[in-house]
């Protein structure tokens, strides 16, 4: 892939847009037909029958055949593969949950808004600090405030998520009474004020990367000519920070947060479970205890081509607006 | 260590330094090696340390505050946090290191192999790590290490899995960009098997960068551990372990917080230690 879009950029013209763009479309299409085997396959390549997980140490092996049965595990790999993939493409989803009966979509649907607004919110918060601790940290290159941002992400480095949602929890919700100890509130304000304790939580574990790589990426615009010919010409310093070098690192951060984004969304399903947020996190612990495998199998699907997709808009937006990164891809 | 120098094609500078003194100069590798060792001699002589035992339950001393008898106070059994917290640094630092080593080797091979030869080659590893990097990292340990049933082998068996794609993906942009470098080329010139140019060659040089990513890596895994431990998932008790003991002392979070919170601290300051180390070791072989 690599390879035909490096050549393709050889010549220019409207031609190279188009086959890139088809390019970038087919290779997501190929790794979302990748993610649904691997799906298919997850719960068969680990030892052990899931029948058996399902039912218990102590079932007796007619119910075992039975739950085979219904799970379809007793036919050849094959059938086994083509009825998923067909259940795949009529119904939009693993099959019917094994508990509720339902489909599994809808099950997901379900519980789907909170986590999205439980990741957006942590997205913005995330974006918001990362961006004034970058800023801070490369207009005092080697001085105090830097050195105290570059030590960040070596202390937060290893700071389970789970972890730090429980210190807030102690902090803000057990001692200060600043904010719910879990669960979501009612109305929009009620659920966006019980989820802001969990979207700091997530933003936390995405901060120290992205500070990372924005203050790199701010220095090296700070430090590019044309910034050098704005301040030699009287611009004002910060005017040149908000007009200039902030927008050209607009675009890093939003790829970046692409590149994140399936980090940040494990990290939401934890955090769901730590403050007791009825999403598709604690849908999947649930299946879990259940061993509800179509569920189970539904979550990792939705989950994974989500990010698929994710990062090809990402990566077509970037593309759309900065002509630079279009012979980096 | 030799065989990198030997091997290097970067010029090795005029004055020869050595490693000890290159080390000394390198404060970071230095500290975070200092307490990676405190905890491992911990961890290795907690039985002359403590005179209690990690499961010992004492019922009549439940939820202790610190004291000089119990450092660290007790849990909601009684038993010395101090004593289980250094027995849950052998577990959890155990599994950590023996969790990374199919991954390490699998990921540097599959990614020389990918960068060297290139092709269909690169375009399959591609498409694998792709279709695996898609999948949360949480989510992908959370169900595999239930399916294969919670406990060491669940935690083995996931990042047999998953693991080695961090490390495929440096290797493999490394081993790209040395392809195209004179000394591959003039391996290849004197007619050189692939594979000894590989392990001969390649290898000793994409061998110091992958060390690095190997220290944060095991960061990342340290904390996948302690999470699955956390969710029920990973250790099962009553074997010690910093994330079942988390989970534990959340009951007791507006009582004895300290019971969830010095487990935690433990797992952040291993982090801070295998980060310096991997920072100092990225400053070392930079200067060189």
């Amino acid at each position: 892939m690599m390879r035909v879009s490096k050549t393709l950029n050889k010549s220019s013209g409207g031609a190279v847009s188009g086959s890139w763009l088809i390019w970038a479309v087919i290779r997501a299409l190929v790794v979302i037909l990748c993610v649904m085997t691997a799906v298919f396959f997850i719960i068969r390549i680990v030892p052990g029958d899931p029948a058996k997980m399902i039912l218990g140490e102590y079932s007796t092996p007619e119910a075992i055949q039975k739950m085979r049965h219904t799970l379809g595990l007793d036919l050849p790999l094959w059938e086994q593969f083509f009825r998923f993939v067909k259940t795949l493409f009529t119904q939009g989803d693993t099959g019917n949950s094994i508990i509720a009966g339902t489909s599994t979509r809808a099950l997901i649907v379900e519980r789907a808004p909170v986590t999205l607004l439980l990741i957006g919110m942590a997205c913005v918060l995330a974006v918001v600090v990362a961006l004034l601790l970058a800023v801070l940290a490369a207009t005092h290159k080697d001085r105090l405030a830097d050195h105290l941002i570059r030590v960040i992400p070596t202390i937060t480095l290893g700071m389970p998520v789970f972890w730090v949602g429980l210190l807030l929890i102690l902090l803000f919700s057990v001692r200060l009474h600043w904010f719910p100890v879990g669960g979501i509130g009612e109305g929009w304000t009620g659920t966006l004020y019980s989820l802001t304790l969990p979207a700091i939580t997530v933003a936390f574990s995405q901060i120290p990367t992205l500070v990372r790589s924005l203050r790199a990426q701010l220095l090296e615009v700070l430090e590019s000519d044309f910034v050098v010919t704005l301040k030699a010409a009287g611009i004002p310093s910060r005017v040149v920070l908000f007009k200039h070098v902030l927008r050209n690192s607009a675009l890093p951060t939003l790829m970046l947060l692409g590149v994140n984004i399936s980090y940040l969304i494990g990290g939401t399903l934890v955090v769901e479970q730590v403050f007791g947020i009825k999403g598709i996190g604690s849908l999947l612990f649930s299946s879990i205890a259940k061993r509800d495998f179509p569920v189970i199998q539904g979550i990792a699907l939705y989950c994974a081509v989500s990010v698929v997709i994710i990062s090809l808009l990402i990566e077509i937006i970037s593309w759309w607006l900065d002509p630079r990164t279009r012979g980096k891809q | 260590m030799n065989s990198i120098q030997i091997d290097s094609p970067r010029p090795m500078g005029g004055r020869k330094i050595s490693v000890a003194s290159r080390v000394w100069n390198t404060p970071s590798l230095l500290v975070g090696g200092l307490m990676f060792a405190v905890l491992i001699g911990l961890a290795v002589f907690i039985p002359f340390i403590s005179p209690y035992q990690p499961s010992e339950q004492n019922l009549s001393a439940f939820l202790q505050h610190p004291s000089a008898e119990h450092w660290l106070g007790t849990d909601q059994l009684g038993r010395d946090l101090f004593t289980r917290l250094i027995y849950a640094a052998r577990t959890d630092l155990k599994i950590m290191v023996l969790a990374e080593i199919i991954p390490f080797c699998t990921g540097v091979f599959l990614g020389m192999l990918a960068g060297y030869y290139g092709k269909w080659l690169n375009t399959l590893i591609s498409l694998l790590t792709d279709t695996l990097i898609a999948f949360p990292f949480y989510l992908i340990v959370i169900i595999v290490a239930f399916a294969s049933g919670a406990g060491e082998r669940g935690i083995y068996i996931t990042f047999m899995l998953v693991g080695w794609i961090v490390f495929a993906r440096v290797v493999k942009g490394l081993s790209a960009s040395f392809r195209e470098q004179e000394w591959v080329a003039s391996a290849q010139t004197l007619g050189l098997p692939g594979v000894r140019i590989i392990l001969r060659h390649l290898l000793p040089n994409v061998l110091p960068q992958a060390i690095v990513v190997l220290m944060t890596d095991m960061i990342g895994l340290l904390v996948a551990i302690v999470t699955l431990g956390y969710l029920g998932i990973g250790i099962t008790p009553p074997t010690p372990d910093w994330g079942t003991m988390i989970a534990d002392g959340r009951s007791f979070i507006t009582t004895a917080w300290w019971l969830s919170a010095v487990p935690g601290l433990a797992v952040v300051y291993t982090g801070i230690a295998l980060s310096l180390v991997g920072d100092g070791l990225a400053d070392l072989w930079r200067k060189k």
